[in-house]
């Protein structure tokens, strides 16, 4: 099939009303979660994806996947609002973006946000429909041993662009994996680690992990202080851009476009790098650089631009190689698997529809989110008024049945209490949540490919490194850890991620 | 010692985890490369954990970045997870609706200057929009009222 014929197929999915509505939830949602600082994305996936069971595998992706967009749109309004970002990768957008609307311009920084970012979705979402084919091409020649050695890459290199100390997020990673080996051995059907309950036997449920780790710990980090925030701007006039704006967007729109379509398909924190090295390019590149940190409205649109370009980019590991960049494509993947479907290059041949129909809804889901975000902008804004005493005990109370809703299962509800403790400690003690999610849900799979894999080369440990593309992933695994305990790279990254706390 | 006591701790639960699955694992058949048995990737992954553990102690020894651990909401901590438990034990038997205010009217309290009455308050529309949203909107088939209530 070419490219403009599944493009077809696509539209033809996409535009059916269910799935239409469902990304319209999703997006909506999506900037529900964006603007409210104090619950992501990721936790509120994972607290809808038992609900999602019941769909069409795609409508239950256009959804999700929505909503992981649709933060990203949100999270920028929170942080021009309140200085304070919903979302991690708004936290460039504060910078000058805050600055505008102190003086009096939130209504030009909120209109650039949202046209910089449609364009940059748009423009991104081509990138994807060339660039899959290609690379699922190259991975179905992949056997056992490359898969093992590519998840391998994978795990490595998600950590070569988090924050904090390399040593703890491969720690997280491996016990992640460890956690993953609950339950019922796949290949001898012997029960692993389940203390000889029953209920175990399934193994421990990933959408408790994903709760517990990112929604309640989360609720434990945001009751240490007292949350207090105050919306400055409670009116938004004004959206209109003069031509004299435009022509200062038009280039930073085009670079952070560049720069996120690019980063975004890197594992880790793509996005969030993508903004940040999106801003220090446009105020390197601009003939008034003392404008910028005091309301320059190139801040806004570059790294708004690149954010988004990268939230979708981010999906070709997944959808190619069945490969989660984050934490919200490990949910993904997670959502797959339950409806059936293994992610990887298979994929896109086997389910066209699910493939094709996903991409487009990408597109329709960034023009509703225009619409969702410049008319009715005032909205959201009234939901940041919602206190947080009200918010929390709702996030508890919506885990606690979405989980307990996927199999009637109370083990399911006491392994988020397990994981929320787990969690809340690990992060205090300075580790990152996510490699902990990527390493449980790759776990499995990375198990199987490694019995696979030396089955067939009669128990020969050596064959990951005989296979030449075996081989190849794994020395690319050796550079992206080598460049991860880097004492150069792991300085820029800190200087990177202390601007964002 | 007061500078590393992040990376000691960090390092104390990897290892402990590590221990904990790879002592498990050896009660598994390990079988051999070819053939492995439950008992081996656990195993490994439980090595290398200790293995990470160790070094993340001993670096935080040598080059303890430190770091204040900071106040533990401790009562925060304590109900929250009252409340999921409550949850996860009482939902089949008590019902959807007294479990789930129970469990939003502890979570209510949780909070740092939490009051009786608008966590009361909190706890009934919470109950009540879930009820809406669960079993109304998305049909979800649990029992409101449970067998220990007579439902």
């Amino acid at each position: 099939m070419g490219v403009l014929e599944s493009l077809g197929l696509g539209f033809e999915t996409a535009f059916t009303p269910v799935n239409l509505l469902f990304c319209l939830i999703g997006v909506a949602l999506g900037t529900a979660v964006g603007v409210l600082p104090g619950i992501g994305p990721t936790a509120t996936m994972a607290m809808l994806l038992p609900i999602t069971f019941g769909f069409d595998p795609v409508t239950s992706l256009i959804m999700l996947a929505g909503i992981y967009y649709g933060a990203q749109y949100g999270g920028s309004t929170t942080a021009i609002l309140i200085n304070l970002p919903g979302e991690s990768s708004a936290a460039v957008t504060a910078i000058d973006g805050h600055e505008m609307a102190k003086q009096g311009h939130a209504g030009k920084a909120l209109a650039t946000a949202a046209l910089g970012s449609f364009f940059a979705g748009t423009v991104a979402t081509v990138f994807v429909a060339l660039l899959a084919n290609p690379i699922a091409d190259v991975a179905l020649n992949f056997g056992p041993a490359e898969f093992f050695s590519l998840i391998v890459l994978g795990l490595i290199a998600s950590i070569t662009l988090a924050s904090g100390s390399t040593l703890k997020a491969l720690a997280m990673i491996v016990l992640g994996l460890a956690l993953g080996t609950v339950g019922q051995d796949i290949a001898t059907g012997a029960p692993r680690f389940t203390f000889g309950q029953r209920e175990l036997f399934g193994g421990l449920e990933f959408v408790s992990l994903a709760v517990g780790l990112f929604g309640v710990a989360e609720i434990l980090r945001n009751l240490e202080g007292s949350m207090t925030r105050s919306v400055m701007v409670k009116k938004v006039e004004n959206l209109w851009l003069t031509k004299e704006d435009f022509r200062r967007i038009r280039m930073p729109v085009l670079r952070g476009t560049a720069l996120g379509s690019a980063l975004g398909v890197l594992p880790g924190a793509g996005h969030v790098l993508a903004s940040f090295i999106s801003y220090s390019t446009e105020k390197r590149a601009s003939k008034r650089p003392q404008e910028f940190g005091k309301g320059a409205i190139e801040g806004v649109a570059g790294p708004e631009s690149a954010n988004n370009a990268a939230a979708q980019t981010s999906f070709i590991p997944l959808l190619t190689l069945g490969l989660p960049s984050n934490s919200i494509m490990a949910l993904l993947i997670g959502a797959l698997l339950i409806q059936g479907i293994v992610p990887g290059p298979e994929v896109i041949n086997d389910e066209p529809e699910l493939f094709w129909g996903l991409i487009v809804s990408f597109w329709i889901g960034n023009l509703f989110l225009v619409l969702l975000n410049l008319p009715l902008i005032g909205l959201w804004v009234k939901m940041l008024a919602i206190p947080y005493r009200v918010l929390f005990p709702a996030i508890i109370a919506f885990a606690a049945i979405g989980t307990y809703s996927i199999s009637l299962n109370a083990y399911d509800v006491y392994a988020i209490a397990f994981f929320a403790v787990l969690g809340y400690v690990l992060i205090k003690l300075g580790c990152e949540p996510a490699p902990l999610l990527l390493g449980f849900i790759l776990g499995p799979l990375l198990e199987r490919y490694l019995r696979r894999a030396l089955t067939i080369s009669q128990g020969d440990a050596t064959v990951f490194l005989t296979r030449p593309l075996s081989l190849t992933l794994l020395i690319l695994a050796v550079v992206a850890f080598v460049v991860a305990v880097l004492p150069t790279v792991r300085r820029k990254r800190e200087v990177v991620f202390e601007e964002e706390d | 010692m007061q500078r590393a006591r992040k990376d000691l701790l960090a390092g104390a639960v990897f290892a402990g985890f590590g221990l904990a699955f790879a002592i498990t694992s050896t009660t598994y058949d390990i079988g051999t490369p070819l053939r492995m048995g439950p008992g081996f990737f656990p195993l490994v992954l439980g090595g290398i954990l200790v293995v990470l553990g160790v070094s993340i102690a001993v670096k935080g020894f040598v080059a303890g970045e430190g770091g204040e651990i900071g106040n533990v909401p401790w009562r925060a901590l304590v109900l929250l997870v009252a409340a999921i438990l409550f949850f996860g034990f009482t939902v089949r038997d008590l019902g959807l609706v007294p479990a789930l205010f129970v469990t939003v009217l502890l979570a209510g309290l949780a909070g740092r200057s939490a009051r009786v009455i608008p966590a009361v308050v909190i706890a009934v529309s919470l109950t009540a929009l879930s009820v809406l949203i669960f079993v109304v909107l998305l049909q979800l088939r649990l029992p409101l009222v449970g067998p220990w209530l007579g439902g």
